[in-house]
């Protein structure tokens, strides 16, 4: 059996402009394994909504993709605000985002739904006042 | 249709990708939210906007598509030109509206849903 293959980057909470970055080399690093478009596609639409979100609401956090046999994991870990109420969080439209991110192109409230969507298995660890963890699958079979 | 009848329709300056203007493209959207682009839109190959920052060649990039047109007389900056050339994407600058150019190039036969995908 081999190793899980896996990448981490550390995801910069001041840096609007630099926002994706570690999305964009995983695509390169996904696209270079020879997996699938559309599985690298959704992989990739998932931890680029779930890196913004860690940028306009979390101040920055840490992202690693796991390529394993089965699936490719996504695990993003900030310490920013916590999520209060999951549930309404993952509500389609549902925004805490300022208006300043709305005339940046993003706040519409479609993140947290769109991660769901894309992926196989998705999971929201938070708490209040000390950050969020959000572990993503995407099945390769 | 080819990206260069893009660039001819909308009568569009090239920015980057220049070398790819031959590439076919089959279905096309216009949106200033990436928000919106990110949660809808399913294959098409082609962004118009009006906004202007490195998130819009990202969400490009993400979504698989391959060519970006700026409405507006918007002008990337140099950074997104290069992040642009780095994923082989295509950037078209038009002084054009945004309904004006969608309008144009839908009457001109790329649609907004098609099945087939973009040739890459
Ligand atoms: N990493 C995070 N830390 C704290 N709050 C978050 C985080 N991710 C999402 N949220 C909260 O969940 C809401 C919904 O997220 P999302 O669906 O991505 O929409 P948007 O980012 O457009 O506001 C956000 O507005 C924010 O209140
Ligand atoms: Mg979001």
């Amino acid at each position: 059996m081999s190793e899980a293959l896996s990448f981490r980057f550390s995801v910069d909470g001041e840096n609007f402009t630099s926002a994706g970055q570690a999305s964009v080399q995983v695509k390169k690093n996904l696209r270079q394994l020879g997996l699938d478009p559309e599985i690298i596609r959704r992989v990739s639409i998932a931890m680029y909504e779930g890196e913004i979100n860690m940028v306009i609401h979390a101040g920055g956090g840490v992202a690693e993709v796991k390529v394993a046999e089965e699936f490719v994991e996504i695990i993003l870990e900030d310490h920013g605000p916590g999520i209060a109420d999951i549930e309404q969080a993952m509500q389609a439209g549902f925004s805490t985002a300022p208006d300043k991110i709305r005339s940046l192109g993003f706040g519409a409230g479609m993140g947290l739904p769109n991660m769901k969507r894309y992926t196989d298995y998705m999971d929201i660890e938070s708490k209040v006042g000390e950050g969020t963890r959000i572990t993503m699958r995407v099945n390769i079979t | 249709m080819k990206i260069c009848t893009i660039k001819e329709l909308l009568d569009a300056r090239v920015l980057a990708g220049e070398e790819r203007l031959g590439n076919h493209v089959y279905s096309a959207c216009g949106s200033d939210m990436m928000s919106d682009v990110l949660a809808y839109v399913k294959d098409q190959a082609v962004l118009l906007t009006g906004l202007v920052n490195t998130q819009v060649i990202r969400t490009a990039e993400m979504m698989d598509m391959v060519c970006v047109v700026f409405v507006r007389s918007k002008t990337p900056t140099p950074e997104m030109i290069s992040l642009a050339e780095e994923s082989g994407l295509v950037l078209l600058a038009t002084d054009k509206r945004m309904y004006e150019a969608c309008g144009i190039l839908y009457s001109g036969g790329l649609v907004s849903n098609k099945v087939k995908k973009a040739t890459v």
